[in-house]
């Protein structure tokens, strides 16, 4: 069987992925006694694809789409937020983070781009949690499988959010999922980039393409291969290998600080509810 | 015995580990049931606690008797009306169970406690949960009746155990996670439960009717459809997705009678040849389990 034989699972019905995930945000905003949500809007499919969800689910006067540039974030990304905002007639905000973290690039002059562009994904972090109190909504997060599972993400940065829910698909079946939603076409065919450095994409920096790491994870993860079944399938020995070492080197990233047990019950380890508990 | 059955099915959503607003909200469905007419009413597994306990499986525990505040409203309800509830059983040596209790005219007709608690995956009922450990029908003004609690009837023997222990309607109640999201109009879970359930009204040609819980915990949804199968295998009725109601379903229990004229299953099912077999394959040291 072809590799594209293999994870033809990764097609959904995206009619019921739609409707699962807006009564997700709609119950999980309100169960914890909001009506409303804070959204960054970047202008890529993710943040764009999270934005119309909570539009249907909250109403679009319940949205806050918060657009949060930096000097040197594309007029593209700019504008195709813009697109958004004004088909879904959300509430709507632009931010400059320049000013907040352009003092700390300079008391730091040598710096490379990891380290600004995480600091621009927690200054952006801090603005929508600034704006969660002030408009009274959560903060959903656009975090997608993909991303989450290579740890491609700053922590505390675009990681923080009180939900992610496109966090169980893959950058592939968000594509599917944001052409079910009306996502503006221009958005899900331009080359996904985090816009955190000039001419960044997501493909050149991490050195493959979403179609093919999407089909390995699907297989490793999914459907439980291992790495030499996924070799076997048809995948490159040392592309498994690289991914296989994001994957694990980056689960700090989906889990909480680490806590030191020395009680008879302790957080973290067995003083055991859910989120919702009471709720 | 009635000849004919209104059933009402419950696709809740509970609030987790907020007993008082779970009961207030049984009785409130037990109101609109009464006003349908119904005659037995189905809550979800755990339909009185929410489903994902963890440590509140120790506080939100419950006996099944009149003197008990969750009960005793319950119990006053069934006066009229036979229920089904899900709820944490403690048993008088602290041990907890996940139970489902049938009430019928003020009185406590049968306890149910699951025999399978499915400990993989995200399930971690083992970690909380003592095994229950009998599979027993019992008797009802509508015939002889099996109750099974979700991971319960995803294996085979008990539900056969309650056919043979004389069961002619089947009550499934489960808190069952949609998880599997693929082509289909429905996760995939939602899928085999709906098979199996059709499965076993076909080969038991008796009603099995099956109510899940809706909504969602931490992120993990619940998928409901309630649905009613006639002993022949055909849909009596089948209720939405994802949505907190009420489903009902006319049966009419004369439906056993015709489909075993038609197909003798049960007549010629070889019960002691089974016994048989079974303790040839229980002794053999060569089979593991």
């Amino acid at each position: 069987m072809s590799i594209a034989e293999l994870t033809a699972g990764l097609t959904i019905n995206t009619a019921l992925a739609r409707r699962m995930l807006v009564a997700f945000i709609r119950e999980e905003v309100s169960k914890v006694g909001f009506e409303r949500a804070v959204v960054g809007v970047s202008g890529g499919i993710d943040s764009s694809a999270t934005c119309f969800l909570a539009a249907e689910a909250l109403g679009a006067e319940n949205v806050l789409a918060l657009r949060l540039p930096y000097r040197t974030s594309s007029p593209e990304s700019l504008e195709h937020a813009q697109l958004v905002t004004e088909q879904l007639g959300v509430k709507t905000d632009t931010v400059e983070i320049t000013a907040m973290v352009e003092p700390l690039f300079e008391r730091f002059p040598d710096m490379d781009n990891l380290r600004r562009g995480n600091i621009m994904a927690r200054a952006r972090m801090i603005v929508l949690y600034d704006q969660s109190a002030a408009f009274g909504g959560l903060v959903v997060g656009g975090g997608n499988k993909t991303e989450m599972l290579l740890g491609y993400s700053t922590l505390y940065g675009d990681s923080a959010a009180a939900m992610h829910p496109l966090g169980d698909l893959y950058k592939a079946q968000v594509r599917q999922l944001a052409r079910e939603l009306g996502v503006p076409e221009v958005i899900i065919d331009k080359a996904p980039t985090a816009d955190l450095w000039p001419d960044q994409t997501d493909e050149d920096e991490l050195g493959f393409t979403y179609e093919s790491v999407d089909r390995l994870l699907y297989l490793i993860v999914d459907r439980r291969y291992t790495l030499e079944e996924a070799v076997e399938a048809g995948f490159e020995p040392e592309f498994v290998e690289q991914v296989s070492q994001l994957v694990r080197n980056s689960h700090y990233k989906r889990v909480l600080p680490l806590v030191a047990k020395l009680s008879t019950r302790s957080i973290g380890h067995d003083f055991l509810y859910l989120r919702d508990w009471g709720r | 015995m009635q000849k004919r059955l209104k059933l009402g099915m419950v696709q809740m959503k509970p609030t987790l580990g907020d007993v008082q607003a779970n009961l207030d909200k049984h009785l409130a469905f037990i109101d609109q049931a009464r006003d349908e007419g119904v005659d037995l009413l189905i809550f979800p597994e755990l339909s009185l606690t929410g489903y994902m306990l963890q440590d509140l499986a120790f506080e939100v525990s419950a006996r099944p008797s009149a003197d008990s505040p969750l009960f005793a409203p319950l119990l006053e309800a069934s006066q009229d009306m036979d229920l089904v509830v899900g709820f944490v059983d403690e048993d008088r040596r602290h041990r907890v169970y996940i139970a489902a209790a049938y009430l019928a005219a003020g009185e406590v007709v049968h306890v149910h406690h699951k025999v399978y608690l499915p400990t993989y995956t995200y399930f971690d009922e083992g970690r909380y949960f003592a095994w229950g450990d009998d599979i027993r029908a019992f008797d009802t003004r509508f015939g002889r009746v099996g109750m099974l609690i979700c991971e319960d009837f995803w294996h085979a023997s008990p539900p056969y155990l309650l056919w043979l222990d004389g069961a002619d309607l089947f009550l499934h109640i489960s808190a069952s996670p949609s998880r599997g999201l693929g082509e289909g109009a429905q996760p995939d879970s939602a899928r085999w439960v709906e098979q199996v359930n059709r499965a076993y009204a076909s080969l038991f040609t008796s009603f099995v009717a099956h109510t899940n819980r809706v909504g969602f915990e931490d992120g993990i949804n619940f998928w409901g459809g309630a649905v009613a199968y006639s002993p022949d295998g055909d849909t009596i009725v089948k209720g939405p997705y994802f949505e907190e109601t009420l489903v009902t379903a006319d049966i009419d229990l004369q439906d056993v009678h015709r489909t075993r004229m038609r197909l003798p299953l049960l007549r010629d099912e070889r019960t002691a040849l089974t016994a048989s077999v079974l303790a040839r394959i229980v002794g053999s040291a060569e089979v593991s389990r």
